[in-house]
């Protein structure tokens, strides 16, 4: 250890003050310190830190997303093999899909990091570790066969406009990697919806028919898979979110270290089931009467409420505020995908809805508190005069 | 008469090195000093010149806004320096210690000595400065009586004093003090105690008894005036530490002002930590040995305990109000990768990403940031360690942006800047909020007054 951080301390010299690349010491200082805790000490307020920090927290998200990932990557060799006819083994499946996924993984770490570190010489601040999670959640909720290159616009845009314009990590009031899914969308509608997109090589392979469930359900269908085939998620999607049992092994993951909202979870389940059952019991049309616990399971609702809503900072930010906010991400993702469809998945748009409404829902939260206090004053002052 | 109140929120951060039940008479300081830094707020004028010889209990500066605030001197000796920093600003008035003048006051009779009496002795004599009041956390202003007072000996800070061990053979002077406050304002005055204690506290006269139940920072006044009587705008309250009212009760017994400290020196690289029996500004070297320590530019002397204390060098003095001196390593190191989950689990930490809350016993601390500043991310983590009904991340945001009318709609009369030492502790961002909110204070403080 001490060998390479002699080495390390080598390397520093010229972006230290003074030296030639002082100007880019920021990109310096984010590998260095990726690979050493620093020996900052504390100045000011206390003297003594807790272990975590955002590097930790965030590293913690990636953990959670891991096993979605990985089943993301089998399932995508999975269903082009299913629907093509070929035998393959798991290995198969899995390499299929690691060939397709890693390149957008790639593409959106390369282009998201290059951008904010040069924001972060620009600005002359610490290269903030907000777009590692981003970074990998936008080709988890991308559909497979998405274009490298809208891939890569699609990050510009997100770093770009929904974050680095407020001032960055922290300051945000979309979540990122949905406003990079919202920007494809709506740019590019061909590649982001239909059921020409949800499966490998859909597009130039004949008889590949990958609608998926909400797709199939919007336009009247049968569907045709169980209750168990979507908790498991062998069904058509986007890269990573199909399969509720990994996304439920990541919420846990998140909820056992206190790093994702655990309110604003369960919040968001009964929001989405109490609408849900409503709908059942109109029952108007296929969607309506789309069992209520199946809408839990289908589309991405379920990573979209675990990994998405939960981002703390897009998120309402008190505890009564997280209670509203999930609750309303799993209405309206409900109401969405009942009323519209135009698009058959509401949970991005819910969820970006709600981000724009959560510093009102805790104006509203924190207001209370403030009247209770003036309201204790007031007391005060007629008793005593 | 006593009450229970249960404080739900916090965390105790059990520290090694606790000083132990043991109290040793201090080596006698040669030189001592008062800092006016102690004193929020205050702005010092000198009384005294260079060179000039005070008597114990002589005023050596008072409150430039206010001459009835006096800072006394705790012994009888010489000024030999006033040590000045940037913009001449005072930093130490060094006393060096000799001869045994001391000020006398003549004191009439306790048992009916009346309101304005007690306020001009405690005005005179200096001890005054021992009152604080809320808010801001600034020595009380004679001029307006508290609605309540409180004295809290429910310490939860780590490597804070035990009280109940510091007062044990001063319940006399304590009770003393106590009568006079209570007769003050009229009324019993509050003293909140540890819940499972059973210490002299609970037999004293003139108290109404809280007994609270709780993790730190439950020990805070703040958090106890919030449940037994909220301080509203406009409206004072009064703050004392208990050993301060030991003094002043033992001021108006002799007439002769009583700086006695009593300080828990702990940390864990110190051989025996454990209570010194010594004066308000006596010198760190009297109490602690450099032979101790290879280098004493290695460690961390802090006035008051690791969370909340000001930082202070071993060439430097107790503080007014201290009755703790905490020593801790300094953490300039570097951590390989530190920043994964569960790695480095000795380093304590309140998150679940790490497995320190599953390893009991003490901890040992140093003072490494453990990472580096960021923006506020992370949500939901400082109101578990801010048992009030305040949102403290708007608080802070509020005190950083100065905003007059928010800092006040949210709370800021009601806290002071200790009660966010665990929020600074546990923060995922590495943010300084005790230094937010005191500068939000100090804005408070210059245009609302």
């Amino acid at each position: 250890m001490d060998f390479i951080r002699k080495q390390v301390d080598v390397l520093k010299k010229p972006f230290t003050e003074g030296g030639k690349l002082e100007k880019l010491y920021p990109a310096f200082n984010a590998f260095e310190t990726m690979l050493f805790v620093p020996n900052h000490t504390t100045s000011k307020g206390s003297h003594i830190r807790d272990g975590v920090d955002l590097k930790r927290t965030m590293i913690t998200v990636i953990i959670a997303l891991v096993p979605a990932l990985f089943y993301g990557m089998y399932n995508t060799g999975y269903q082009y093999f299913i629907q093509t006819n070929i035998e393959f083994t798991f290995l198969d499946a899995l390499l299929h899909g690691a060939y397709k996924i890693f390149p957008m993984i790639v593409v959106s770490y390369a282009v998201g990091l290059a951008i904010e570190f040069a924001f972060a010489v620009y600005r002359n601040h610490p290269v903030n570790e907000g777009y590692l999670v981003t970074g990998l959640l936008i080709p988890m909720i991308m559909p497979i066969d998405m274009p490298l290159w809208m891939l890569a616009i699609s990050v510009v845009f997100a770093v770009l406009i929904a974050k680095e314009a407020f001032g960055g990590t922290g300051m945000n009031i979309l979540n990122p990697a949905l406003t990079a899914r919202a920007f494809a969308f709506f740019a590019y509608p061909t590649f982001m919806s239909g059921d020409k997109v949800w499966v490998s090589e859909a597009s130039n392979v004949d008889g590949i028919s990958g609608e998926t469930i909400l797709g199939t359900l919007a336009a009247n269908g049968e569907v045709a898979y169980s209750s168990f085939g979507m908790f498991m998620g062998s069904i058509p999607g986007s890269v990573a979110e199909t399969s509720v049992f990994f996304v439920l092994i990541g919420a846990m993951i998140l909820i056992l270290t206190g790093v994702g909202s655990w309110r604003i979870m369960l919040s968001g389940v009964i929001g989405a089931s109490v609408v849900g059952i409503l709908f059942n019991l109109w029952g108007a049309n296929s969607l309506m009467s789309f069992e209520w616990y199946n809408q839990l399971l289908v589309g991405g609702f379920a990573f979209g409420i675990v990994f998405m809503a939960t981002d703390p900072v897009s998120a309402a930010q008190t505890t009564k505020g997280k209670w509203i906010y999930g609750f309303l991400v799993g209405v309206f993702c409900i109401l969405i995908r009942v009323f519209n469809p135009a698009y058959p998945e509401g949970v991005m748009l819910a969820i970006l809805l709600m981000n724009v409404f959560a510093p009102l829902i805790d104006h509203y939260v924190i207001e209370s508190n403030v009247s209770m206090r003036r309201k204790r004053w007031q007391g005060v002052k007629l008793t005593t005069s | 008469m006593s009450t229970d109140i249960s404080i739900k929120n916090g965390a105790d951060l059990n520290l090694k090195g606790l000083a132990s039940m043991e109290l040793e008479v201090a080596k006698k300081s040669l030189n001592y000093a008062l800092n006016p830094d102690d004193f929020f707020g205050l702005i010092p004028r000198m009384l005294v010149k260079e060179g000039e010889k005070v008597s114990k209990g002589q005023p050596v500066f008072h409150d430039k806004n206010d001459d009835s605030i006096k800072i006394a001197s705790p012994v009888s000796g010489k000024i030999v320096e006033i040590v000045r920093g940037a913009k001449r600003k005072i930093l130490n008035i060094i006393i060096k210690s000799e001869g045994d003048s001391t000020v006398n006051f003549k004191i009439p009779a306790l048992s009916n000595i009346g309101k304005d009496k007690i306020l001009e002795l405690l005005i005179e004599s200096g001890s005054l400065a021992f009152i604080r009041q809320r808010p801001y956390n600034i020595i009380a202003r004679p001029n307006r009586l508290p609605k309540s007072i409180f004295v809290s000996t429910h310490s939860t800070a780590p490597y804070s004093a035990d009280y109940a061990f510091i007062l044990k053979n001063r319940m006399n002077e304590f009770q003393t003090g106590v009568d006079l406050m209570s007769r003050l304002i009229g009324k019993p005055i509050n003293l909140s105690v540890s819940y499972n204690c059973e210490s002299d506290f609970t037999s004293l006269k003139n108290v109404d008894i809280y007994k609270i139940k709780g993790a730190h920072p439950s020990g805070n006044e703040s958090f106890q005036i919030n449940r037994i009587d909220p301080l509203n705008s406009g409206e004072i309250v009064w703050v004392i530490k208990p050993e301060d009212l030991a003094n002043i009760g033992s001021f108006f017994k002799t007439g002769i002002f009583s700086p006695k400290r009593t300080v828990a020196v702990s940390g864990d690289s110190l051989k025996s930590p454990k209570y010194f029996d010594t004066l308000i500004g006596s010198s760190i070297s009297s109490l602690v040995d450099s032979k101790e320590f290879s280098n004493t530019e290695d460690y961390r002397f802090i006035n008051g305990d690791p969370l909340s204390g000001s930082k202070v060098q071993y060439s430097d003095f107790i503080g007014f109000y201290n009755n703790t001196l905490s020593v801790i390593k300094e953490g300039n190191h570097f951590r390989m990768l530190g920043w994964l989950p569960f790695m480095y689990n000795s380093v304590p930490s309140f998150s679940k990403t790490s497995f320190s809350w599953l390893l009991g016993g003490e901890k040992k601390v140093n003072t490494n940031l453990n990472g580096e500043e960021r923006a506020i991310v992370v949500t939901g983590e400082m109101e578990k360690y801010f048992p009030m009904d305040i949102f403290p991340m708007q608080l802070i945001k509020a005190c950083m942006r100065g905003d007059i009318e928010k800092m006040e709609s949210l709370g800021i009369y009601e806290v002071v800047p200790e009660d966010f030492g665990l929020v600074d502790f546990s923060c995922t961002s590495k943010i300084e909020a005790q230094e937010i909110v005191k500068s939000g204070i100090q804005i408070m403080l210059k245009e609302v007054g």
